[in-house]
């Protein structure tokens, strides 16, 4: 789950790390009243939006005028910011973050990650803030410093201070730096955090630091313990269809093709949309229906996947595990009457019982093509769709 | 011969009488696995499909002589009861639960790196010895003994390689999911350097997938140490970045864990990589063609 730049900055704050003075506003009303909250005559707008590249895509704006900044607002607020992040279709901006605007001599970045090669919490650092970190990983690898966290011992101000020393920090900004990042590190730990990156970290001219701009990803399956935090979803950045799907517990992301795609088992499924492409087709979706696959869970799968308008036919791919062929069988045929399917299905079924499963598909009377094997399967559903 | 489990292997299962551990017991039993009890706390002396259920796995260790146990216990409390079969002394821990928070299982991990313990999983079919011993989720009638030894990231991958190696009549040594988590126990190499070592095993089948790069390693370690045949397949070729593929580790992050990479590595090393998951069984053959 991803948090939003004000939500991210909050949380930050709460561990005492500071941010510029700030103030999220959903209404253009609003943003009169937070300038004048705010004070000055200079501030930052900046688009809430769970995608990276907003300054270029014209998401973040600078203005020092109350007439430059209504102006700014009205041009958002409401409006879908396409980035290259999350490009073709954008997402909408609902909320701005309204900021004051500081001195800054000097970006830095930093971040903590999960490095799942190393099983460890590594904390990385460059001196180049405000580059996009992949961009320099590609270019000046030599740049980016990294130290990794011992699960015992956590992030060691001997660290911080090797990295800031790196970095060129000295006297105030030094120790600030090795305390933002070991409380940055708390808060990961306490968070279950996946990611929690800052970039640009400013060095103010009186030497103070603090956080421009932070991502936060939150580890889904931690969310049971951080309810507080789950509340912060906001599903309006998500594809329509992907936010029905997760409300109904599926495993659902939509894709540019037309045939939709209906697996058990998330290796199955992503191997279903490469077979299709294989066989000149294009999948319309991932999904994965789960082991189970009951008449409920199909059902629902159906919904969401005939509720893009692209799809053509719909491949299901079921390996039977402990649930029998003939079981599953049922489940479709029932799912497909209640649904309404009106594109073709094309089945194919595997495991125990798999010839009365196939047998009950063909004498359904609907619109169910049962395939005998994969690469029937992907044929099938690519002439389809054709 | 197999690897890590066999007819002797003593099964315990942790989540014991909950829905889940009695279904997935059951049907191992009915399998023939050893299975030899179950840990709920709370309900210990009680007995669960004619076998005993204790409070701990300490308790359960002492009465039973288990040497593996399968877990089939809820997210929250999963990594507590790794750590619970660790420490009682489990050599190996079978962990099926899906959904733990990934910073527990880096705790974990790092614990049981302290004290040797085998883990395999979380988020996994579990692993089986066909005709021997069954412990995990798969089903068991569409193996069969022979000379295949498969290690998966993706269950029901995992069941494919399986089916269509028992169809061409190969059979499997034993298979292994190892989970779709990015920290996780056994890793490609671990069960390559165990198939490799293992006589009844001929050649091996690696199913990989998007994320991370296990199966580069895995291919390095190929080419430097195994002697056997090796045919892969490796899911998410179409699969977009930044995207999380069902899996929790299936992610293309910051341009790594590309399936164009891992399919390269692997072939690079001598494996036959199944451009379609159809075709895992006809990559086997042509494997073991190959070394003669």
């Amino acid at each position: 789950m991803n948090l939003h730049e004000f939500q991210a900055k909050e949380l930050v704050r709460q561990y005492g790390v500071p941010t510029p003075r700030g103030k999220a506003v959903e209404s253009l009303e609003a943003v009169e009243a937070a300038a004048a909250f705010l004070g000055g005559n200079r501030w930052v707008v900046k688009a809430q939006i769970h995608a990276g590249g907003r300054g270029k895509a014209g998401g973040v704006r600078v203005v020092d005028s109350p007439a430059a900044l209504a102006a700014a607002a009205a041009s958002l607020l409401g409006q879908r910011l396409v980035t290259v992040q999350n490009a073709p279709h954008g997402q909408t901006v609902s909320r701005l973050l309204l900021e004051e605007t500081l001195d800054i001599e000097r970006e830095l970045y930093v971040s903590l990650v999960l490095d799942r090669e190393r099983e460890r919490v590594v904390a990385v650092a460059s001196g180049n803030g405000g580059m996009e970190i992949e961009e320099l990983a590609r270019t000046q690898p030599d740049k980016i410093l990294r130290e990794v966290c011992d699960p015992l011992w956590g992030l060691q101000d001997f660290q911080c201070r090797s990295m800031g020393f790196a970095l060129g920090l000295e006297g105030k900004a030094l120790a600030a730096f090795g305390q933002i990042l070991r409380r940055l590190y708390a808060l990961f730990k306490d968070c279950d955090l996946s990611l929690l990156e800052v970039n640009p970290l400013g060095v103010t001219r009186s030497g103070d630091l603090v956080v421009l701009d932070c991502k936060i990803n939150l580890d889904d399956n931690a969310l049971y313990r951080h309810k507080a935090l789950a509340q912060l979803h906001d599903s309006s950045q998500e594809d329509e269809k992907e936010a029905a799907a997760h409300a109904a517990g599926l495993n659902y992301i939509a894709l540019n093709g037309n045939i939709g795609c209906m697996v058990n088992g998330a290796g199955l499924a992503m191997a279903t949309m490469d077979l299709i492409k294989l066989h000149g087709g294009t999948p319309a979706n991932f999904l994965d229906v789960g082991g189970g696959a009951t008449a409920q869970t199909v059902a629902a799968a159906f919904k969401i996947i005939q509720s893009d308008a692209h799809v053509k036919a719909i491949l299901v791919n079921i390996f039977g595990g402990i649930m029998r062929c003939d079981i599953i069988a049922e489940g479709l045929i029932q799912a497909v009457q209640e649904v309404r399917v009106s594109v073709p299905v094309i089945v194919r079924l595997e495991g125990t019982h798999r010839e009365l499963g196939r047998k009950m598909l063909a004498e359904s009377g609907l619109s169910i093509i049962s395939a005998s094997g994969l690469t029937d399967a992907a044929e099938r559903a690519v002439a389809a769709a054709a | 011969m197999s690897i890590l489990v066999d007819q002797e292997t003593r099964v315990l299962c942790q989540g014991f009488t909950g829905k889940q551990g009695t279904f997935h017991s059951e049907q191992a039993i009915a399998y023939g696995t050893r299975m030899v009890g179950g840990v709920t706390p709370g309900k210990g002396g009680q007995q669960h499909l004619g076998l005993p259920v204790f409070n701990t796995v300490r308790e359960a260790v002492r009465e039973t002589q288990a040497t593996a146990s399968v877990l089939y216990v809820p997210p929250a409390f999963a990594a507590d009861s790794i750590m619970e079969a660790a420490d009682a002394g489990v050599a190996l821990i079978v962990c099926i639960t899906e959904g733990i928070p990934v910073l527990d299982m880096l705790n974990v991990k790092a614990a049981l790196r302290a004290n040797g313990t085998r883990l395999i999983g979380p988020n996994c079919p579990g692993i089986i010895t066909p005709e021997a011993c069954k412990i995990g989720i798969m089903p068991g009638s569409i193996h069969r003994k022979g000379r295949i030894g498969i290690v998966s990231r993706s269950g029901t991958l995992t069941y494919e390689a399986v089916f269509q190696t028992t169809e061409l009549g190969l059979g499997q040594s034993t298979c292994v999911g190892i989970g779709g988590d990015p920290i996780k126990g056994l890793d490609f190499i671990d069960c390559l350097e165990l198939f490799e070592q293992d006589p009844q095993t001929e050649a091996i089948v690696l199913v990989g997938e998007i994320g991370g790069t296990r199966e580069e390693e895995a291919a390095d370690y190929i080419r430097a140490s195994v002697s056997k045949p090796v045919a892969a397949y490796i899911a998410g070729q179409t699969a977009p970045a930044g995207k999380r593929m069902g899996h929790a580790g299936a992610i293309i992050a910051a341009g790594r864990g590309l399936a164009v990479e891992k399919i390269r590595a692997l072939e690079a090393a001598g494996a036959v990589v199944a451009r379609s998951p159809a075709g895992i069984g006809e990559a086997v053959l042509e494997a073991l063609a190959r070394r003669t």
